[in-house]
């Protein structure tokens, strides 16, 4: 039972496949017919919805990262029975990492000002509280620093997954890999913190409001990618779990993974709503204006979907026991999450860069289609290469015995 | 209040209870109750107990909390005593909801706390019978629930499973308030029967 070895169900590839290709096709139409029409709402439309999409899917690919490494630093058990599937996505953040730096950077130094308005000279030097940012918004702080954070991110999410695997062929009883594989957390948890937690959704996604600020907007960055991290592993183990895999993830572990959706939509939903009252409150207009693009312009359907879908539907749905245990309702709301941060990501993006012009169209969903393939793609077949219980795990027998 | 006769058995270890849980339940006793030092996980289980309802009157009491908070403040600030705060409405919704969110919390919690109270029969200034001075400290004690005529039988048939001592006693089944003994109650009950 405990040496199972993940094949790849043929009707996945071929879905994983088409669904790629159709990125692929969508991609390079739109290059042809959105960034090289002479149209600049076009092509700032390529740009928002590459950068949303790559940014979204990257950090919910991390999201992986971080809760392997706090749960190994709490020493949790639950999470051991199915490692190795946040281990494959985690281990696929270079590649979501490479994506989306390539975006990120090409839209630095291509000089887009459409985009990132700070790129403008003297676009932020109005006053003496804004000049303050030039410190942190100009190119080669942005460039050095994107570099750094994918790089150890990639690194620590690959490293993560060695060890792991390293672990199967060490002698029985050994937890030296266990204290690395510990350490190594810690080091993670250091590097989140000061990049994905603090500076880099300000530096990303905050910076194209390049005037408004806001303390929790990483914070509620986190919260979001995290919640839809959490969802795709509960995606994956109820996948792999209906073709006969992971024998051994009984319903505690399905409703461990479920409180963790439960908890943190309304943990998000916590800091959306801090970040809303103080501006609504404090009503000053630079910080308001934030809002009422959202609220009141165009994004007014964005704006209420987003709490519907984020907060609404996970706390109706997920609060009653019985519900965190049945694995439709989880796939559902594991659905409803992820569409509902897409939407989050969305109008985060959307508003400082196209505008009243937005699209749900053509573009918008072949280029969703391409991430979902890519990353179907590579996580399963990351997933072929180890056998999907980790053998030599101190805590294993801890978490196949796992009872309420 | 009811006096009843229990068969009680003490078992030194927690791998020795869930075997004779599972004995005796196969056996066709019905267990009164279990003492153990701390929670042990999965004896709900293993005891057959069905699922607490504790989480739906939690639910209740949240949702008290949320309309009272709601309610009272909407009362205040468009009926009562309407004033201008920085020209916010008067229902100004998003500046209630810390407020509403407390009490939602404090009615939940102080609600829960209090039925589970309830529910456990513990609460400060109420007794309960206690069948073995160490089940608080490392004894896991079992309890059935006998006659007279089943006394005996019971007793004999606990001593297979495993436990290290077993007795036979007169008690108070339910909680009664006062910090005083009812040793003396039953007494005369074993006299009278």
């Amino acid at each position: 039972m405990l040496n199972q070895e993940f094949k790849v169900p043929a009707k996945l590839k071929t879905t994983s496949l088409t669904l790629l290709a159709i990125g692929i096709v969508t991609l390079l139409a739109g290059v042809f017919t959105l960034l090289m029409s002479h149209d600049q709402m076009s092509q700032n439309r390529f740009w928002a919805v590459l950068l949303q999409n790559s940014v979204f899917f990257l950090l919910i690919s991390l999201a992986s990262v971080f809760i392997l490494s706090a749960t190994s630093l709490a020493q949790g058990a639950w999470i051991v029975s199915f490692r190795r599937i946040p281990e494959a996505i985690g281990s696929i953040v270079w590649v979501m990492a490479m994506i989306a730096g390539l975006v990120l950077l090409t839209i630095v130094w291509t000089n887009n000002h459409h985009i990132y308005k700070w790129l403008e000279d003297g676009y932020i030097v109005h006053n003496k509280l804004n000049a303050l940012k030039n410190f942190f918004l100009n190119r080669n702080f942005f460039t050095i620093w994107t570099l750094i954070v994918l790089g150890l991110w990639s690194w620590f999410g690959i490293k993560l997954r060695q060890l792991s695997i390293k672990q199967d062929s060490d002698p029985k009883g050994s937890t030296k890999t266990y204290w690395l594989n510990f350490n190594y957390s810690a080091g993670f948890i250091f590097v989140f913190a000061l990049s994905l937690a603090s500076t880099i959704p300000w530096l990303w996604i905050m910076s194209l409001d390049a005037h408004w600020f806001s303390t929790m907007f990483s914070w509620y960055t986190f919260a979001s990618s995290f919640v839809s991290g959490m969802s795709m592993i509960m995606l994956w183990i109820l996948y792999t779990k209906r073709h006969g895999y992971l024998g051994h993830v009984n319903d505690e572990h399905i409703h461990d993974v479920g409180k963790f959706m439960f908890a943190f939509s309304i943990f998000w939903t916590y800091l959306w709503f801090s970040q809303f009252m103080l501006i609504w409150y404090a009503n000053i207009p630079e910080e308001t204006i934030y809002f009422k693009i959202r609220m009141h312009g165009p994004y007014k359907f964005f704006y209420w979907i987003n709490i519907i879908l984020n907060f609404v539907c996970p706390i109706l749905i997920l609060m009653p026991r019985p519900n965190k245990r049945n694995y439709f309702v989880v796939t559902l709301v594991a659905i409803i999450i992820l569409t509902g941060h897409w939407i989050d990501f969305y109008q985060m993006v959307m508003p400082a860069t196209v505008g009243e012009n937005w699209h749900i169209g053509w573009f918008e969903i072949g280029i969703v289609c391409g991430f979902i393939g890519l990353i179907i793609s590579l996580v399963s077949n990351k997933l072929t290469k180890a056998p999907l219980v980790p053998q030599n795990n101190p805590l294993l027998k801890e978490t196949i015995i796992h009872i309420s | 209040m009811s006096i009843k006769k229990f068969a009680v058995a003490v078992y030194d270890d927690e791998a020795v209870l869930f075997p004779a849980v599972k004995k005796v339940r196969g056996a066709g006793y019905k267990i009164h109750d279990v003492y153990t030092p701390f929670a042990v996980h999965g004896l709900d289980v293993a005891l057959g107990e069905k699922e607490s309802d504790l989480h739906i009157a939690g639910f209740i009491y949240g949702i008290t909390g949320t309309c009272t908070a709601l309610g009272f403040m909407g009362w205040i600030f468009t009926t009562d005593w309407p004033q201008n705060f920085g020209g916010k409405p008067h229902f100004p919704l998003p500046a209630f909801i810390p407020i509403t969110f407390e009490l939602t919390v404090l009615f939940a919690a102080v609600g829960m706390v209090l039925t589970f109270c309830y529910l456990n029969q513990i609460m400060p200034g109420v007794k309960k019978h206690i069948f073995h001075p160490r089940q608080t400290d490392d004894k896991f004690v079992l309890v059935i629930e006998v006659n007279e005529n089943t006394a005996k039988e019971t007793e004999t048939f606990l001593k297979t499973t495993g436990a290290e001592e077993t007795n036979i006693q007169v008690a108070e089944a339910d909680w009664w308030f006062g910090r005083f003994d009812k040793r003396e109650d039953y007494e005369i009950q074993e006299q009278l029967a």
